[in-house]
């Protein structure tokens, strides 16, 4: 019996590269790939080179380098020849690319998920009350501290049921 | 000479750069600790937008200059910001009020932008959209809560409204580099989104309980590359290490 060897199409095909890249983790949020997060938009490969099209979450998201790097790296090390990426604003980023199983790993990881985006999320003027449940205890009995956490994609939070501070990944 | 749609990109780059730098200032500076962050998000946004539309500025003229050679290799004649962007941060109060004022007119700015007729500029502007809802969210809410505030916030706020008022006249300038991009359906035409800005900024200001001064607006100049004596010392700073160490990198 002769052993069947992967050929470099099947080894290096897009397929294979969204599977390298569900490990490549957003820096800021280690649970979550930039797959699932929705920053990889689509993969092409030729010739064994990579071109990975990606966009930004927040227009001024540090994290964006280290993500390029990362995804450049994890193609690299798994076989592939090159890799180009490339950026595209259009359309517009937004929450609700998550999938509902990468909002749970959000909550298991202690941030609340992202909701659905709707038109009164965005409503841009006024005292405005906003609430999250609590990913801890589960509690509606929340109050926003802050529109902005330690990084652009999270507000600030208190559960008045367990006291317990919190982030809330924003509906964006 | 460079083609208008140059110009008018750079524009767009320039308001944000000089706004962002301004309010990055606030660093480690902010009056409590959520405001600190908040305004380092806000200037984060800013810059990040403008590295998007300075990208583009340089693509669009194709001499090889990216948007860190725009940001740190022109002097201050050469930057096309608007007047009130350059203003010095001043308090907390004048700070949130020149975001208020600037935040309010970018929404409707980047929400025509967004059907332009050039789909990268459209991209950009439709992005930067959803983010300055955020950003006026967060300054309208500031400007309530300080105009109707205290005595003293109530002070401070109208003092910053009288200051700032008359350099808004510049927000809705237009020129001929304007008048080339609209025939193409490139650029709005701003002159219609003055009136909803102003029912948007006249309703906070007046729920705010401030006054509009009646003053006249003031001599614009700084599409044209004339500013007032603060912005020179502003790119000092942010250029200087740029230019000491060329092409340095970490």
């Amino acid at each position: 019996m002769v052993a069947r060897h992967a050929t470099d199409e099947e080894r290096l095909s897009p397929e294979s590269a969204l599977a390298l890249l569900q490990l490549v983790k957003d820096p800021e949020v280690p649970v979550l790939s930039v797959v699932e997060l929705g920053v990889v938009r689509g993969v092409e490969v030729s010739g064994g080179v990579a071109t990975v099209t990606i966009t930004p979450t927040y227009s001024g998201c540090p994290a964006m380098e280290v993500i390029e790097a990362g995804i450049t790296a994890a193609l690299l090390a798994g076989g592939f020849r090159g890799v180009e990426l490339k950026t595209v604003y259009a359309p517009v980023w937004t929450t609700d690319w998550m999938s509902e199983a990468a909002k749970e790993k959000l909550r298991a990881y202690g941030i609340a998920p992202p909701g659905k985006v709707t038109a009164e999320q965005l409503v841009p003027l006024g005292r405005t009350v906003r609430s999250a449940t609590c990913p801890f205890c589960g509690s509606p009995n929340t109050v926003l501290e802050s529109e902005f956490g330690a990084t652009a994609c999270k507000s600030l939070h208190i559960c008045h049921s367990c006291r317990q501070p919190f982030e809330h990944f924003k509906t964006f | 000479m460079a083609p208008p749609l140059f110009d008018y990109v750079l524009r767009l780059g320039d308001d944000r750069l000089v706004l962002g730098h301004r309010l990055s200032e606030w660093c480690g500076h902010g009056p409590i600790l959520e405001e600190d962050i908040a305004t380092a998000n806000i200037a984060l946004d800013l810059i990040g937008q403008a590295t998007f539309f300075l990208r583009l500025a340089g693509q669009i003229e194709g001499k090889g200059r990216d948007e860190d050679a725009l940001a740190y290799w022109r002097d201050e004649n050469q930057f096309s910001n608007v007047q009130m962007a350059e203003l010095p941060r001043g308090d907390f109060g004048f700070t949130i009020l020149r975001q208020f004022l600037f935040d309010a007119w970018s929404f409707h700015h980047l929400d025509a932008l967004g059907r332009s007729t050039h789909a990268e500029l459209a991209g950009l502007a439709a992005k930067a959209h959803k983010e300055v809802r955020y950003h006026l969210r967060h300054s309208s809410e500031w400007v309530l809560r300080l105009g109707d505030g205290t005595e003293e916030s109530h002070r401070r706020m109208q003092a910053a409204l009288d200051e700032l008022w008359p350099w808004t006249g510049e927000l809705p300038y237009q020129d001929e580099v304007d008048a080339a991009l609209r025939a193409e359906g490139i650029a709005p035409d701003l002159e219609p989104l003055r009136a909803p800005w102003e029912s948007m900024t006249k309703d906070v200001l007046g729920r705010a309980t401030l006054t509009l001064p009646a003053g006249p607006m003031r001599m614009t100049g700084g599409r044209k590359g004339r500013h007032t004596e603060h912005l020179g010392h502003m790119l000092a700073e942010m250029q200087i290490v740029a230019r000491s160490h060329p092409g340095a990198s970490w």
